[in-house]
């Protein structure tokens, strides 16, 4: 029954924030990262597993996940659909340059004590739910917020740089390196932002997929320097998981202690 | 002695000027391997100019360039070194660039003052790369300088997916 709980509650932190380390990894797997032609389409895959990038664990819901053209328009997801270990969707590329198809949002996490019983806020609460689900005398409340976003680039032709800029909400990557130009062998810089402004000492970890047929993780742990920035060179041409986590005091939700922040992507390297 | 250096090279920079008149030119063979495979395509192959600190210059793309709403171009960025390099800037058809995929043997292309436009002195590196659907991808180059030094002449061979590569420079 308590690995019951445990579960239950690893699994929405998992949904809900990306940023979960002691939970599993969150990410959306596209098609192609590259494409060639007047028009084209790729197909993702979006799910939360334990190995990357198999689909063995929960689908990743897809009502905040939107996508959005070179020019900046938002494009409709098609032939959406969630099963049981993967959400799928396609998107249509009409227009030459770079994509953006991202997952962000937030949600709220707590516990208080009833009756000197510790009770936790129901996973997907938000900020307006809070006075009806803390129950008047309620003690030890402890409210913190999370913000994460989970977010993958496709370009079209020839890369642009429109999508790449940040909404200036929670933590975010600014390419200095175009995430759909990566080469093995080659450097890749690329600028955290909290809010915005140039996020200092975030811990950066990156994965290479295909886990299942090796027996070490292989994963690179990297930390942002005083401009935010961070350097990677991909050993292997593949795909890598980028995760990126902070916490800060910056809450908006009355009562919250603490603001917690999740980065995900997805990137492919190719060969030289 | 001296008088006669200036006109000689009075004459070149005029014969520059007019542009063809110069004759230079890059004469390329590439052989195209015949494989025997279940599932033969044949190449898609990119022909290119390197030069450090100068934007790369595609020379040629043999490509399904006449199919149905240029569907073709779907697979080009198989074609991944050049793709990076200058494909993914060019739109397609491209004027005196693109042609058909070429069956396997040995071909001749020479490309004149018009396709190389004017090089600036310095070393180059002439690319051919091949990408074959269901297939594999190979990359050969041949370093040359420019201007050429008569007679100038570069080869190499591929392994897999292009045979040999050679090409004569001339101005």
């Amino acid at each position: 029954m308590k690995t019951g709980i445990l579960r239950a509650l690893a699994i929405s932190t998992a949904l809900f924030s990306a940023t979960a380390a002691e939970a599993h990894r969150q990410w959306m797997l596209p098609s192609s990262t590259v494409l060639s032609g007047q028009s084209s389409w790729v197909t993702v895959d979006a799910a939360v597993s334990n190995d990357l990038f198999y689909f063995e664990h929960q689908p990743v819901r897809l009502g905040n996940v939107k996508a959005w053209a070179p020019d900046g328009s938002e494009v409709a997801l098609q032939n959406a659909s969630t099963g049981r270990y993967r959400s799928t969707f396609d998107v249509e590329l009409k227009q030459q340059g770079t994509y953006k198809i991202a997952n962000a949002g937030g949600g709220i996490f707590g516990s208080y004590k009833e009756n000197g019983e510790e009770k936790r806020l129901p996973r997907g609460a938000s900020a307006a739910d809070i006075e009806k689900l803390i129950p008047a005398g309620a003690t030890d409340v402890k409210l913190s917020e999370s913000w994460s976003r989970n977010e993958i680039f496709v370009t079209l032709g020839a890369p642009t740089a429109s999508v790449l800029k940040p909404s200036g909400k929670g933590l975010e990557l600014v390419p200095v390196t175009h995430p759909n130009d990566l080469v093995s062998g080659e450097a890749a810089t690329f600028q955290f932002v909290i809010d915005g402004k140039p996020a200092a000492g975030v811990e950066i970890e990156v994965v290479p997929g295909g886990i299942r047929y090796r027996d070490q993780l292989g994963q690179m742990d990297l930390k942002t320097d005083a401009e935010g920035k961070v350097t990677i060179t991909w050993p292997n041409p593949g795909l890598y998981w980028v995760n990126a986590e902070a916490s800060d005091k910056n809450v908006s939700v009355k009562g919250a202690e603490q603001r917690r922040l999740g980065y995900v992507s997805t990137l492919e390297v190719l060969a030289p | 002695m001296q008088l006669s250096t200036r006109i000689v090279m009075t004459g070149a920079a005029f014969a520059g000027l007019a542009g063809p008149a110069a004759a230079q030119s890059i004469d390329l063979t590439v052989t195209i391997p015949r494989l025997s495979v279940a599932e033969y395509h044949r190449p898609y192959v990119a022909i290119w100019l390197e030069k450090a600190g100068a934007p790369a210059k595609t020379l040629a793309v043999w490509y399904d360039h006449d199919m149905k709403d240029n569907e073709g171009t779907k697979w080009l960025r198989d074609v991944r070194q050049w793709w990076r390099a200058s494909g993914r800037g060019l739109t397609f058809p491209a004027d005196g660039i693109t042609g058909a995929t070429k069956a396997p043997g040995t071909h001749k292309v020479s490309f004149g003052a018009d396709a190389l436009g004017k090089l600036e002195a310095g070393d180059y590196t002439l690319l051919v790369e091949a990408a074959r659907e269901a297939g594999g991808r190979e990359l050969v180059k041949l370093p040359f300088s420019w201007p050429p030094k008569p007679g100038q002449a570069a080869s190499a061979t591929g392994s897999e997916e292009l045979g040999a590569v050679s090409a004569t420079f001339k101005r």
